[in-house]
């Protein structure tokens, strides 16, 4: 809620002029979520001090706007809104500081093209990442980096250091440029539950962000994170339920994002297509406007362009779809933790969801198999990969999370979906631990890294709903193998933060093999990926088929 | 007088113009009439439009058939003289396992060519009469064979005009019989052992036969006959108690088999046939012949007291209750076969009694177990007295178990007894939770839950919930009373008391909120209690989770061993082995501690890092001069307000280390073995939780409020000021004893500092806005839950399936996914 500008040019009262803002007045500004007052602290010859200083009120903007506000978090009165540098203070130092963000000023006009010592002060800056992201994005635009990171309560030393950082920054450059950087950087170091509703925001990026952003070495992360979340779902059911038991949103977060940490997803692959666009428009001098249009539309509606991309893909014959060759440069994103470097070492090796998937389709292929069913579709990659080959005659996906069956339906576009091919699929949801008749008379079911989300206590439900009263012919379950970890250079613990378990070779083998014998079926195993000569492979499956007499 | 099945499908046959319609008119209630001419108007405008023909009869089967599978009686009202029409319904009638009859109106063709010519809406000429005339004729030869129950032909104006129609009821419904019942298994010839179990149940036999002193009726539910030593003696005494009228009997599949065998059919001589056979040779051919008919006239299933209790041989699922057809005959004689055979020769059984769902208990025999287990209100009496085991009864409606041991094994079974058949396996369905539903409860509401309400709740429990056989409850969310008008406050126990007041409400207890977790416990004295209780195997006591069915550590068994100790007090006190608590569980660290390190100490973090530069910033520009006082103002006091909110949650943290520094405050005794105990007396609860004594248990300060005492009340009120002051959170002020009606269970009343955690830390400058908060879905909310917790307590007490008790607790967590004011 400070931002605090200093410089020590001479005459340094100048800087009143550059900001179009008397250093002998005090001026609020309203703004939506509260109000914005520039004042100045000092205002000598030698320093000048600027202050802009964001009152943000959480209960008035609860009451007055809800559910519906642009910055998520602020549905919440326990906020750290009225005293961190958020995206609030960017959205109000762009509109306070406006003609001094776009390099203008009538009274010196030669003063804005003008580098200038400055000293740029946040005391609490959000920041996903730590000092360390911080010098990272700013270092490359020739600022010096002082980041200090806030403890979180003195009285509990063993909590460790908050999510913000106490930021100096100290360079000579020009004040537009100090200002731009600040409007895009402060909402991507934030990466709060921050999310922007505007079809605009690209061009907003690429305005703000033109002559800079295109060589940062860091603009895969910077653009992603700026054009906020994907799954921009107002606060959905199960938030409410989090709040309830006492957790955090994210220890609920739907596991359709189970796969995005490990592999690339639709959504970072939009994200690389909009850098790419964006580095685009910033080299060539002239922002190209087909570029900067092309990009609007994909923010307005992101969902349905991730859509298309995925639904074209599955249509392709050879079912390979999203990441061959995508750039993975977004590996780099230390925030996303150990999971860019988990599904191996090779950048361009193709990611283990495809070869996963390949694997569970050709089975399927030799088993003859015409009906199928995938429980736990989650975004309905398989879905779509079976849907493209027509021998497959009926297709289901099935799902515990409303909000995976919402994906796939858009990724699949099944409201476009032509009614013969419409006509093979059906999504519904369910759970493993129900008993359900919608399970039953299909060929082939398939548990597609399901298992692992499991409690195991509750894994005795999940063979009853299966191979007690759904029993198809055949039954497909892939599982992390847990010995393979060790290749994972960067990973700790398991492979995603919702596996209840991971198995051994052995352990599978054994679950496997004693679920078998109770139902009456008879189960084979097979490797994916890399079958590693000590380790084995990454993945671990096993198909199961049903004895001709039971 | 035409006599019809109260449940049946009464088919009119007549030409156009022979009077159905007014016939119908004349017998039936409207709703019960489905007319051809009616559903050809609804699909094209013109009741008399032939072209819709086939799109009106697909609509007027679709009617009848969703009439039929809700037990609805039906009369179809088209000409139906042709076969093919006739047969459709029939196969319809079937399909839902209700008898046909037909009503065939004859009337002279030129009565019914002068009626359709009065009418202008038939514009057809006489042809059609003629031609319609002409297949019924023919049909009438062979209507008889269509495979209608009965076939009733009215000749004549006269006749058709002087019918009465009567109703019979179904042959299985003797609804009025309302017992006391002692149902027996199968006894296969155990004479003796019958005769020792009756006498167990309290019979007695004179010069007139078995009596009851008491009066009750004896149910036997088939399989008398066949593998043991005395069938004719089975057959002679239950035949007398029948006839006098203190016993019914359904049959069984070995009944069925001997009639066939004594009628002189082919059928193979196995499974203790032999003996029956060879034992009734030796009888009086009057004995074997009044046997015969005895049997062969024996029902495949009963309907009894009010349809609460279904008695057939191999069980009956729901759909069946009360129907008629073959395939009802056969499933209550043999079962729900898969047509295959296991390895002993032995049909495969389809487990429908996993599935059962219906209201009604139904009781059994024909599959030998070694125990009676209860599968959703569905119990197997087949003890396998004749392979050595047990004579087996239940008292009804009782639920008692009665058993006779056998006196040696009269017959080898082809295969062992199996121990785990029919064993509960607690597998849910999913047609349990999901969709829009309501649940029934005694406590005089249903309550719906949204479809995608269950929705949520589903992905849930899937994902999160501890097991389901310990979900036995969810406690129901709470309001605070209605906001407070007095300065610097917003809740104060002023307006809960005055809520309870103006309820009718004389004495409330109010209890201290313990700032911690919301925790239920289930706690089973043994192992073996829980297997038996809860069907929970594997050696687990229990389990302790949140106000949202999730563990509180990832292994909570330590936990629950160590609240099993605690809990040695009660069992003689409940006399129950298990018991279900409604706690608190302490410090709010211990399983919100991510919660609070990612909100409120952020939160507390970012302002005490950027409040005091801002101070700083200020007084320099106020030292300047500058006109910044009002903002400097407010600064000061915000950052003394973050100063108090850290205070405010750090106040109900401390470090835990696995157990250690863990503690629960129980307040109430949910449910025991019986009981649904929460109904209890407050006073109860707190006198009986505070015989435990343990490190593990904090006990609840509380005091007991008279509401029309103004020194009580301000006792009251004085006691929760020095709380709170104190950093307390608060106290829930509950009416001393259950109240029905829409009297909130318990309010909240927290405290001013706690809610600095709630509102923020500068809720107090904006009590005035605060103040502006609407309770009305919440306290809505707060009494649906509190029912459906109420309800299932009630269910697990009384021992109701898993599945009955799963769905009010799933329906709280469906509810509890409502959006409210999670502030509230």
């Amino acid at each position: 809620m400070l931002l605090t500008i200093t410089t020590t040019a001479r005459p340094a009262t100048d800087l009143g002029f550059l900001l179009h803002k008397h250093p002998e007045r005090v001026q609020e500004f309203g703004q939506s979520f509260g109000t914005a007052t520039v004042f100045y602290p000092e205002a000598g010859e030698e320093r000048c001090t600027a202050a802009l200083m964001l009152e943000v009120d959480p209960i008035a903007l609860v009451r007055s706007r809800g559910k519906n506000s642009p910055d998520f978090s602020l549905s919440q009165y326990v906020n750290d809104r009225p005293y961190a540098a958020s995206s609030l203070l960017a959205v109000a130092l762009a509109d306070v500081f406006r003609t001094a963000r776009a390099g203008r000023c009538k009274a010196r006009p030669e003063l804005p093209g003008t580098p200038l010592p400055l000293e740029l002060r946040l005391p609490a800056l959000p920041c996903r990442g730590g000092p360390e992201l911080a010098r990272r994005v700013f270092e490359p635009l020739g600022w010096e980096v002082d980041a200090r990171p806030v403890p979180l309560d003195e009285g509990f030393p063993e909590w460790g250091e908050s999510r913000y950082v106490g930021l100096t920054l100290r360079g000579t450059a020009r004040l537009s440029d100090a200002l731009n950087h600040l409007y895009v950087l402060l909402p991507v170091l934030d990466d709060g539950k921050h999310y922007w509703v505007a079809p605009d925001e690209v061009d907003k990026l690429i305005r703000a962000g033109g002559g800079w952003l295109g060589r940062h070495p860091e603009r895969g992360l910077i653009t992603r994170r700026y054009l906020g979340r994907r799954w921009a779902l107002a606060r959905t059911a199960l938030s409410r339920l989090a709040e309830l038991g006492d957790e955090t949103e994210e220890e609920l977060e739907p596991a359709v994002e189970e796969d995005a940490p490990a592999e690339v997803t639709a959504s970072d692959e939009a994200a690389a297509a909009e850098a790419e666009a964006v580095a685009e428009a910033a080299d060539a001098e002239t922002a190209d406007a087909g570029a900067a249009d092309a990009g609007a539309a994909d923010a307005g509606a992101a969902d349905t362009e991730i859509a298309d991309t995925e639904a074209a893909n599955a249509d392709a014959a050879d079912g390979t779809d999203t990441a061959d060759g995508t750039d993975t440069a977004d590996g780099t994103d230390a925030a996303a933790g150990a999971g860019a470097a988990v599904e191996g070492p090779a950048p361009k090796a193709r990611p283990l969801s495809t070869l996963r998937r390949e694997a569970v389709v050709g089975r399927l292929e030799e088993l003859g198999a015409v009906s199928v069913i995938d429980l736990g579709c989650g975004q309905g990659e398989l879905v779509g990969a079976l849907l493209a080959r027509p021998r497959f005659a009926r297709v289901a996906g099935m799902d515990v999370s409303p909000m995976a069956l919402t994906i796939a339906a858009r990724k699949l576009r099944l409201d476009r979906m032509p009614d013969a091919k419409r006509a093979r699929l059906t999504l519904f949801q369910g759970s493993l631990t129900y008993t359900d008749k919608r399970l039953s008379g299909y060929d082939a079911a398939v548990l597609m890294e399901v298992v692992e989300h499991v409690d195991p206590p509750r894994l005795a439900a999940l063979e009853q709903v299966v191979f007690g009263r759904a029993k198809p012919r055949h039954v497909l379950v892939t599982t992390p193998n847990i010995e393979h970890n060790v290749r994972y250079e960067f990973l700790t613990g398991l492979r995603h933060p919702d596996h209840r378990f991971e198995w051994t070779r052995a352990e599978f083998a054994g679950w496997a093999t004693r679920v078998a014998a109770q139902y009456g079926y008879q189960v084979a195993f097979e490797p994916v990926g890399d079958d590693d000569p000590e380790v084995g492979p990454p993945t671990q499956m096993g198909v199961f088929t049903r004895d001709q007499r039971s | 007088m035409i006599s019809v099945p109260e449940l049946s499908l009464v088919v009119l046959v007549g030409v156009s113009g022979s009077g159905k319609s007014t016939f119908a008119r004349r017998h039936f209630k409207p709703t019960q009439v489905i007319s051809s001419d009616f559903c050809r108007g609804l699909v094209s405008d013109d009741e008399n439009d032939q072209a819709a023909t086939p799109a009106a009869f697909d609509l007027l089967h679709h009617i009848v058939g969703v009439r039929l599978a809700r037990g609805l009686f039906t009369v179809v009202d088209a000409t139906n003289v042709q076969y093919a029409a006739r047969k459709s319904l029939i196969d319809l009638a079937r399909r839902h396992d209700v008898l046909a009859d037909a009503i065939v109106l004859d009337v002279p063709e030129e009565v019914a060519i002068e009626r359709n010519a009065a009418r202008p809406d038939r514009d057809f000429g006489p042809g059609v009469v003629i031609r319609q005339r002409k297949d019924l004729r023919r049909s009438l030869g062979k209507i008889s064979n269509d495979g209608f129950r009965r076939v009733h032909v009215l000749r004549g104006p006269a006749e058709i005009d002087e019918a009465v129609i009567t109703y019979e009821k179904a042959w299985s419904d003797k609804t009025e019989l309302t017992g006391p019942f002692d149902i027996i298994g199968d006894v296969h010839g155990c004479r003796s052992e019958l005769e020792t179990l009756l006498r167990e149940l309290g019979w007695r036999a004179d010069g007139q036969g078995w009596r009851h002193p008491e009066g009750r009726t004896a149910v036997f539910v088939g399989d008398l006959v066949d593998r043991g030593p005395d069938t004719p003696g089975v057959l002679r005494l239950v035949m007398d108690m029948v006839e006098a009228g203190a016993a019914i009997c359904v049959s069984g599949n070995h009944e069925q088999k001997l009639v066939r065998a004594l009628n002189g059919r082919k059928v193979k001589v196995a499974h203790g046939l032999r003996e029956s056979l060879d034992q009734l040779a030796a009888e009086p051919p009057e004995f074997v012949a009044r046997a015969k008919a005895f049997m062969d006239g024996l029902l495949s299933h009963y309907r009894l007291d009010g349809g609460r209790l279904v008695v057939a041989h191999a069980g009956l699922k729901e759909e069946y209750h009360g129907r008629a057809s073959g395939r009802v005959r056969a499933f209550a004689l043999y079962g729900d076969t898969t047509g295959e055979t296991d390895e002993y020769g032995l049909p495969v059984r389809y487990p429908w009694a996993d599935e059962y769902r219906g209201r009604a208990m139904v009781v059994y025999g024909h599959t030998p177990t070694v125990r009676p287990e209860w599968v959703n209100n569905t119990i197997c009496l087949d003890t396998g007295v004749v392979f050595g085991g047990h004579l087996t009864a239940l008292r009804y409606p009782e639920r008692q178990i009665v058993q006779v041991p056998a006196e040696k094994v009269w017959y080898e079974p082809a295969k062992p007894l199996s121990a785990a058949a029919g064993r509960d396996p607690g597998t849910l369905d999913i047609n349990d939770v999901i969709g829009t539903r309501h649940v029934e409860t005694r406590f005089g509401t249903r309550v719906k839950v949204m479809e995608q309400n269950a929705a949520a709740a589903l992905e849930v429990m899937s994902r999160f919930s501890v097991d389901p056989r310990w979900l036995v409850y969810l406690p129901p969310t709470m309001a605070p009373p209605e906001t407070s008008r007095l300065d610097g406050y917003l809740e104060h126990p002023h307006e809960a008391f005055e809520e309870f007041a103006a309820a009718g409400v004389r004495e409330v207890v109010c209890e201290e909120k313990h700032m911690g977790s919301r925790a239920v416990a289930v706690v089973c004295r043994t192992p073996e209690v829980a297997a038996a209780r809860f069907g929970v195997d594997g050696g687990s006591t229990g389990a302790v989770y949140t106000r949202t069915g999730r563990p509180f550590f990832a292994d909570t068994a330590p936990l629950v061993e160590r609240l099993r100790e605690a809990c040695e007090p009660l069992w003689a006190e409940l006399g129950s082995d298990w018991v279900v608590l409604d706690c608190e569980l302490l410090p709010w660290s211990a399983k919100a501690g991510e919660l609070i390190r990612s909100q409120y100490a952020s939160v507390g973090a970012a302002a005490r890092a950027a409040l005091p530069e801002a101070v700083a910033a200020l007084e320099a520009a106020a030292g300047r001069g500058l006109g910044v006082g009002d903002l400097l103002d407010r600064a000061r006091r915000r950052s003394g307000n973050a100063a108090l909110f850290r205070d405010a949650y750090a106040r109900y943290c401390w470090p835990t280390d696995g157990l250690e520094g863990v503690r629960l405050a129980p307040f109430q005794i949910l449910a025991c073995e019986g009981r649904a105990t929460a109904l209890e007396p407050h006073a109860w609860h707190l006198a009986t939780l505070a015989l435990l004594d343990s490190p593990l248990i904090t006990a609840t300060r509380h005091v007991f409020v008279t509401l029309d005492s103004p020194e009580s009340r301000a006792e009251a009120t004085a006691w929760w000021e020095s709380m709170t002051a104190a950093g307390g959170e608060g106290m829930v002020v509950k009416p001393a004893a259950y109240t029905p009606g829409r009297v909130q269970p318990g309010v909240k009343v927290r405290g001013r500092e706690y809610l600095r955690i709630i509102y923020g830390p500068d809720y107090t400058e904006s009590l005035d806005v605060l103040r502006r908060r609407f309770l009305g879905k919440k306290r809505s909310l707060a009494l649906r839950e509190y029912t459906l917790g109420l309800e299932a307590l009630s269910r697990l007490a009384e021992g109701e399936a898993g599945w009955r008790v799963h769905e009010p607790v799933f329906a709280v967590l469906a509810l509890e996914s409502e959006p409210v004011d999670p502030r509230l």
